[in-house]
């Protein structure tokens, strides 16, 4: 089996699962938190607000919600803050377990760069680890991102609570997976004309087998470079009903990017974008967002020699779109992290939020359910000890689809084996029954 | 416990051995015929214990050692600052006085001399210099491209006889974003490709032309060595050679510390023959002398032989704690002490024996999963270590990870607090000061601010266990080396001059 029919394989099975999810269906619990700040993040702060959670969706939220007078859980959250749950904007949670080990892996395909119909949904693994560890610091949602080659693949907006991947599934292919730079290039040939050639082959044919469907199933057509599959899960690309998410640095490789998007009706989003700052005003009169990774300052390749913290802050200034991620899968949760620096240099506080939340949202087409603390939309939320950006605070309750997520993961097994050791009997005989 | 180089045997008829050695031309290549008058000249010159010492430690004739000199400094007053001592106490609305370089006082309503340069830092916090046990900067500089990878000597499991200072390059951009981000002194480690991987070397993030500029004076050398997956994987899956296996591991450190061994005796004897001949009896001279001169010299065994001797600390790249307690167990069938694990992801899991046998761990807060052995990492490893009475250590080993080492203590305080652990300041801030300052061998020197100590320190616009906070300004022996606030005090690097259009220079880097 060559790795094309194994990605087709991926590609059919993958659409048959179900496409959207039941929030709440796992179990339903009502939930009324009263008492906290809360960053709707689509409207401004509210103090001493009450956030009522219904059926695993937001009941409402404001000052004078009045709480139902049965099966309504209280939870008092005087002095805490509450936002949205934090959505990691591409990581490879549930596709990478050890990175070096790679029967553990299924984030990327290798050989053939070209790898469109590549779908991450049936290597997704819900019991992995660092589902527990990431949503215990307050990632609710994140989008699980192929990687690698020129064109990586599908990725997937996921839920972090389910026990199958059907039941933690936001969305479904929800995004194009591309890279510009000097990796594609190595990729296609060593040269990044070579990258785009074959970006902009792939994209002409899948263009052209859209009006010739009929013709291709006769057999009746000139030589496509890639094959049916990928030729089919680049068509809600050039529709622009997905975006193309690119990482890419160089300021010239963005141009490239946006220059190619453009002539084929694609809708591009900047991932890195280590030098973005530098075509921030194209990026903004564009419209295209960029992901960033706020922890970035060394000019560690040569696509990269524009590196410097305030990235974020002067894209945000030019009034380009700006959502931060970890860009990690097992320290995702470090996607606060990154959004505080992003503010020590210069990020609006309320800029940073939303760009954890209400914005990776909007890229991946979920605003409608996802980003925000309003009514009608998915309960996932966090309830801070204080700033959630601040070092010393802490994720104390987590909400994912209006159920509190139990303090519960590997690392939190291992803390309570280990916590002392003293006595004779070893480690082993604590916990793990 | 100090960690100044223990001079090897500061006895005079040493003397005799050196003489011995100088007489036979030895060191007569070009170079040593031009070195200074006082490494090539008479015996009394030459009863320097000292020479004995850099000849064993493969420093002769005065060469690979430090070239720093402090930068101009004037005698400063920090003043109504926190000062995070490092030392036990935090004083609010401290002063704090440097002078030539040291610190002078630590208190309060301090006053200077005339002249005194005065900053007041009301609402800013004051800390020493923050030292990183593990770094690359240098030998893994920016950019990381393959004409720039200079870490890893993986051409032989064992290559004890290279040292990174040969490697480091000191225009790396990172030297100057560890600088601005409250970094003064860190140790440039080899890569963990090999068992043992070679000598590393302590540096100042001061600019330097050359790495003997950036030097820190009359620091041990560091021994790196390496456990677990990495040497088993470059050479028994990546080359079908020893070692393939943990035990391939195991056989390989043996082999090179009997015959370093077998190296140390042969040299330890030459020169204690030189004492002999002196006192005219004994046949170990006969012996030396019959040998026709000194032992061949061997840098690779030359290195483990100061390692034995207790001059070279051992660095030790080991995740899990079951491979901990062998590395222990090789140290104690060899004799030598292993300064401070690194990586040491299972650390919590030995904790009691660390601190029982004074063994540090250098530690990250929350990086696991990238490999099996970095798989049982728990956020409260730090914590738990610290609790338990070790050396615990922050590290980086990473160009990132070195502009954020205060945000990474304070999140791994945090976490050992919301576990219950009774975490402190002081003690967090210790974790990236004091006992990294330990570990290096230079807690004589850094790590604290204490009067006496070299004025290494940093000036946070606010409390540097906030995420918020920045490094205002930072000084190292008393001199401002960076200033946030004025870009004639911010060094940069050749590399990063002219390399991007005008409008993309400056700024926050």
């Amino acid at each position: 089996m060559t790795a094309r029919t194994i990605t087709a394989a991926l590609a059919v099975s993958a659409a048959l699962l179900l496409p959207v999810t039941r929030p709440g269906e796992l179990a339903a619990q009502n939930l009324a938190i009263v008492g906290a700040t809360v960053y709707p993040v689509s409207g401004p702060p509210i103090e001493g607000a009450t956030v009522l959670v219904r059926d695993g969706l937001i009941a409402a939220v404001g000052m004078d919600v009045p709480i139902p007078a049965d099966d309504f859980a209280v939870f008092d959250a005087q002095g805490k803050v509450v936002t949205p749950g934090f959505f990691d904007a591409g990581t490879q949670i549930g596709l990478v377990e050890i990175g070096l080990e790679r029967t553990t892996v299924d984030s990327r395909v290798e050989g053939d760069p070209v790898n469109a119909s590549f779908d991450v949904v049936d290597g997704f693994n819900p019991n992995s680890t660092l589902i527990p560890i990431n949503r215990l610091g307050g990632v609710t949602t994140t989008t699980a991102l192929p990687t690698g080659g020129l064109i990586a693949g599908q990725g997937a907006v996921i839920d972090l609570e389910g026990e199958t991947v059907e039941a933690m599934l936001v969305k479904p292919r929800a995004a194009m997976v591309a890279n510009f730079g000097p990796g594609a290039a190595a990729a296609t040939g060593g040269a990044r004309g070579a990258a785009s050639l074959r970006l902009r082959e792939v994209l002409d044919d899948a263009r052209y087998w859209e009006s010739h469907r009929e013709a291709y199933d006769r057999g009746d057509v000139r030589p496509l470079s890639v094959s049916r599959l990928d030729l089919a899960a680049l068509q809600p690309v050039l529709a622009g009903e997905i975006p193309l998410v690119v990482q890419v640095d160089r300021a010239s490789d963005i141009l490239a990017v946006l220059r190619i998007a453009e002539e084929y009706g694609v809708r591009p989003v900047i991932r890195r974008g280590t030098e973005a700052w530098m075509v921030a005003a194209q990026l903004a009169e564009r419209n295209v967002p960029v992901i960033v990774k706020p922890l970035t300052s060394l000019p560690d390749g040569f696509d990269r020699l524009g590196a410097r913290f305030d990235n974020a802050a002067l894209l945000h200034e030019a009034g380009v779109t700006v959502a931060v991620s970890s860009f990690q899968s097992h320290r995702a949760h470090n996607i606060g992290l990154e959004a505080g620096n992003a503010i020590r240099f210069g990020l609006p506080w309320e800029a940073a939020l939303r760009a954890v939340t209400l914005t990776p949202a909007e890229i991946y087409g979920v605003a409608d359910r996802y980003g925000s603390i309003e009514a009608g939309k998915v309960a996932n939320l966090v309830v801070w000890s204080g700033d959630p950006f601040e070092l010393s605070s802490r994720a104390e309750e987590v909400i994912l689809r209006g159920v509190r997520v139990p303090r519960e993961s590997r690392q939190l097994e291992l803390l309570k084996r280990y916590r002392t050791l003293d006595g004779r009997q070893p480690p082993a005989y604590r916990g793990g029954q | 416990m100090t960690g100044r180089r223990r001079p090897f045997r500061a006895s005079a008829v040493a003397a005799v051995a050196l003489a011995f050695l100088l007489g036979l031309g030895l060191g007569a290549s070009p170079a040593a015929a031009q070195a200074p008058q006082d490494a090539t000249s008479t015996a009394s010159a030459a009863s320097d214990a000292g020479e004995i010492a850099d000849l064993l430690h493969g420093q002769r004739n005065g060469a690979w050692k430090s070239a720093y000199r402090p930068l101009a400094s004037r005698p400063t007053l920090i003043r109504g600052a926190t000062i995070m001592t490092a030392a036990g106490e935090e004083i609010e609305g401290g002063d704090l006085l440097m002078q030539g370089g040291r610190i002078i006082e630590v208190g309060r309503n301090l006053d200077g001399p005339a002249g005194t340069v005065v900053i007041d830092a009301s609402g800013r916090f004051v800390t020493p210099g923050i030292i990183d046990t593990h770094s690359h900067l240098g030998v893994s500089p920016s950019p990381s491209v393959s004409s720039t990878s200079d870490t890893n000597e993986s051409t032989d499991p064992n290559t004890a006889e290279v040292w990174a200072m040969h490697s480091v390059w000191p225009q790396d951009p990172g030297f100057t974003r560890a600088l601005a981000a409250g970094v003064t002194t860190l140790q440039i480690l080899p890569g963990s490709a090999n068992l043992i991987g070679g000598r590393g070397i302590t540096l100042k993030t001061v600019p330097g032309r050359t790495v003997q500029q950036m030097m820190f004076p009359d620091a041990p050398m560091a021994l790196k060595m390496a456990c677990g997956e990495n040497p088993k994987r470059v050479y028994g899956q990546g080359r079908q050679r020893s070692p393939r296996t943990r035990m391939g591991n195991m056989a390989g450190y043996r082999e090179a510390f009997i015959e370093a061994e077998r190296y140390r005796r042969k040299w330890d004897a030459w020169i204690e023959g030189g004492m002999k001949e002196e006192a005219a009896d004994a046949e170990d001279a006969e012996d030396a002398r019959g040998s026709g001169g000194p032992p061949e010299r061997d840098l690779a065994k030359e290195t483990l032989a100061e390692v034995l001797r207790g001059n070279i600390y051992v660095h030790n790249h080991c995740y899990r704690a079951d491979e901990m307690a062998q590395m222990l167990d090789l140290a104690r069938e060899f004799g030598f002490r292993i300064r401070s694990f690194h990586h040491a992801i299972e650390a919590y899991k030995l904790r009691d024996v660390l601190a029982r046998d004074s063994v540090a761990a250098s530690m990250w807060v929350d990086w696991w999963g990238f490999k099996l052995e970095a798989y049982d990492a728990v956020p409260e490893n730090i914590a738990l270590v610290s609790e338990a009475g070790a050396p615990a250590i922050l590290h980086t080993d990473s160009d990132m990870g070195i502009q954020v080492m205060n945000q990474d203590a304070a999140r791994a305080m945090y976490a050992g607090k919301a576990a219950g652990i009774d975490v402190g300041r002081d003690e967090a801030l210790r974790w990236i000061t004091a006992n990294s300052a330990w570990a290096l061998g230079l807690d004589d020197r850094i790590g604290t601010l204490q009067p006496g100590k070299n004025a290494d320190l940093v000036i946070w616009s606010g409390d540097p266990f906030s995420v918020y906070s920045r490094a205002d300004q930072v000084f190292i022996d008393g001199a401002l080396i960076y200033d946030r606030s004025r870009s004639d005090v911010q060094p940069t690097t050749d590399f990063e001059l002219g390399i991007l259009p005008s409008s993309g220079q400056g700024g926050d880097r």
